[in-house]
C-alpha cells in the first residue's frame, strides 16, 4: 500500500530539506510517496541528486510559485 | 580477521577533490563505500548560495552529493549543528588561524562516522578520509593525524588512502581488506599528486570552493562571529545566527546595537522572513534594501542607523530620504534624513570586508 506524505521544509535552507527527507524515509517501513515543499530552490538539484546516489524514485518537480515541490518514492531502508 | 562478506567503509565526503579520490581508490579495490557529509551550520555550500541565487543563475548543486554521483556511491548528509556547538565554542584542541577548530572538528566527524550505518542499516568496518600528511597546517600534520585516530576512537580503522604509506599500516591493510600497495603516499602542500590521480581515474571535476568549505577559516566571517559572541558576553550561537553572519552587510555603530544591510534582492528576501523577530528599516521615498536592527535603540541612534541606510538605497545622493522604521510587532515610524556620505560613516563600524 503506498501513502502520500507533505514535509513541509519552507524557510530551510539546503541542505536541510534534504536531511529532513532523509530523516522521514529511514523510519518508513513500506514504499512511500513523499512530496517535500521548500522555498529553497537548491532542492531541485539537491533532491534528485541524493534519490540518484540512494536509490530511491523521483517522481517530479514543480515550481509554485515561490514554493518547490518535489515528490520522491521512498523505499525503507533494508529494500535499498 | 577475515570478513564472511565484503569490507565496509564509509568515508568523509566534503565535496573537494582529496575525499572523492579517497573513496574512489578503496572502491576500487572492491570495498563497499559509502560517503556521509556533515553539515555543521557553517558550510560554505548551500546557504549563502540559495539566498543570493537569482532567476537567472543556474541552481547551485550540493558538491558532495555531485561527487557521490560522481564516483557511485550511496551518500547520507547528517546535521551535526547542535552537537557541532561545543567543538566551536570549547575546542579542546585549540583553534586555527581563526575560529577554525579543525582538529577537534576531524575527530569528531571521524567518530560519528564510526556509529552511523549504511543503507542496508549495516555498521561500517573502517573509516576513510582524503587527509594527506602536511596538507593543512592545524589538523594535517603526521602528530595530529595520530591524535585524530586516537581521540576519536577510530585508532587503527581509520584509512587514509592517500598517505597510507607515510603511516603505520591501518587494520583494513593488515587484514587484507584493501592492498597497502594499491594506495599512496602523498605528502605536504603540493596538489599536482591529486591533479594526477584524478586524471588516471577518469576524474575531471570538482569542487574548489575558494577559502575552503567551512566559513569558519573565513576572515570575513570569523570577524562577524567574534563580534557576535562580544557583543552577547558569551560564546554561543544558533543556527539562525549562523545563516544571518553569512548574509547582508553588517555595520555595527555602538557595541549595543548592529545592522545587518540586504546587499542583492535575494538578501532582501531571505532577510525580510525575520521581520517578526528583529526591529527593521526600509527606505519609502526611494528603492532600497531592508535593514534589520539587532538591538535597542534611543531616537538619536534610529536617526543615526536610518542616514546609514539611506546610504545604500537608490536615494544616496538625494538630500532626503524616507525611511520607516517597524518593531517586531508591526508598529512602525517614518523619519527624513539625509544619506550618509561614505567617508563620514566609520570604517571599523563595518564588519563585512
Amino acid at each position: 500500500m503506498r501513502t502520500a506524505n507533505i514535509l513541509d521544509t519552507k524557510g530551510l535552507l539546503c541542505p536541510l530539506p534534504v536531511i529532513r527527507l532523509q530523516e522521514f524515509v529511514r523510519r518508513v517501513e513500506s514504499e512511500t510517496e513523499v512530496t517535500v515543499v521548500a522555498t529553497d530552490p537548491g532542492v531541485l538539484a539537491d533532491i534528485p541528486s541524493w534519490c540518484r546516489v540512494n536509490g530511491h524514485e523521483l517522481i517530479s518537480t514543480k515550481e509554485l510559485g515561490r514554493e518547490y515541490h518535489v515528490t520522491v518514492r521512498a523505499f525503507p531502508p533494508l529494500s535499498v | 580477521m577475515a570478513l564472511p562478506r565484503q569490507p565496509r567503509a564509509i568515508a568523509l565526503i566534503s565535496g573537494g577533490l582529496d575525499s572523492m579520490l579517497a573513496a574512489k581508490v578503496v572502491q576500487s579495490q572492491g570495498v563497499h563505500v559509502e560517503g556521509v557529509n556533515f553539515f555543521t551550520g557553517f558550510c560554505v555550500e548551500g546557504h549563502t548560495q540559495a539566498v543570493k541565487r537569482t532567476k537567472k543563475q543556474k541552481v547551485k548543486r550540493h558538491s558532495a552529493l555531485w561527487c557521490a554521483e560522481q564516483i557511485g556511491i550511496p551518500m547520507q548528509i547528517v546535521d551535526i549543528s547542535e552537537e557541532y556547538k561545543d567543538i566551536v565554542v570549547n575546542p579542546q584542541y585549540g583553534y586555527g588561524r581563526l575560529l577554525n577548530p579543525c582538529l577537534d572538528c576531524k575527530i569528531f566527524m571521524v567518530n560519528h562516522a564510526l556509529d552511523l550505518k549504511g543503507n542496508d542499516n549495516e555498521p561500517f568496518d573502517f573509516v576513510i578520509t582524503g587527509e594527506v600528511v602536511g596538507q593543512r597546517p592545524k589538523s594535517q600534520r603526521s602528530e595530529t593525524m595520530a591524535i585524530i585516530a586516537k581521540e576519536s576512537g577510530a585508532d587503527d580503522r581509520l584509512l587514509r588512502p592517500l598517505c597510507a604509506k607515510n603511516l603505520p599500516p591501518s587494520l583494513p591493510e593488515r587484514e587484507g581488506w584493501v592492498n597497502r600497495d594499491k594506495l599512496y603516499g602523498f605528502s605536504g602542500r603540493s596538489r599536482k599528486p591529486q591533479f594526477a590521480l584524478a586524471k588516471e581515474l577518469g576524474i575531471s571535476e570538482w569542487s574548489q570552493p575558494a577559502g575552503g568549505c567551512c566559513f569558519l577559516t573565513d576572515e570575513s566571517y570569523t570577524k562577524k562571529l567574534q563580534d557576535l559572541w562580544d557583543s552577547r558576553g558569551r560564546k554561543d550561537y544558533d543556527l539562525e545566527d549562523v545563516v544571518l553572519l553569512k548574509i547582508g552587510r553588517h555595520i555595527r555603530p555602538a557595541p549595543h546595537y548592529k545592522l545587518i544591510i540586504g546587499r542583492e534582492e535575494g538578501e532582501n528576501q531571505y532577510l525580510r522572513g525575520f521581520r517578526h523577530k528583529f526591529a527593521h528599516m526600509s527606505t519609502v521615498s526611494h528603492a532600497g534594501p531592508l535593514c534589520l536592527i539587532d538591538g535597542e535603540l534611543n531616537q538619536k541612534e534610529r536617526m543615526l542607523s536610518s542616514r546609514i541606510l539611506a546610504r545604500y538605497s537608490r536615494g544616496r545622493t538625494a538630500s532626503e530620504v524616507t525611511v520607516r522604521i517597524t518593531d517586531p510587532s508591526g508598529l512602525s515610524e517614518e523619519v527624513v534624513v539625509e544619506p550618509f556620505e561614505p567617508h563620514l560613516i566609520p570604517q571599523d563600524w563595518s564588519l563585512t570586508n
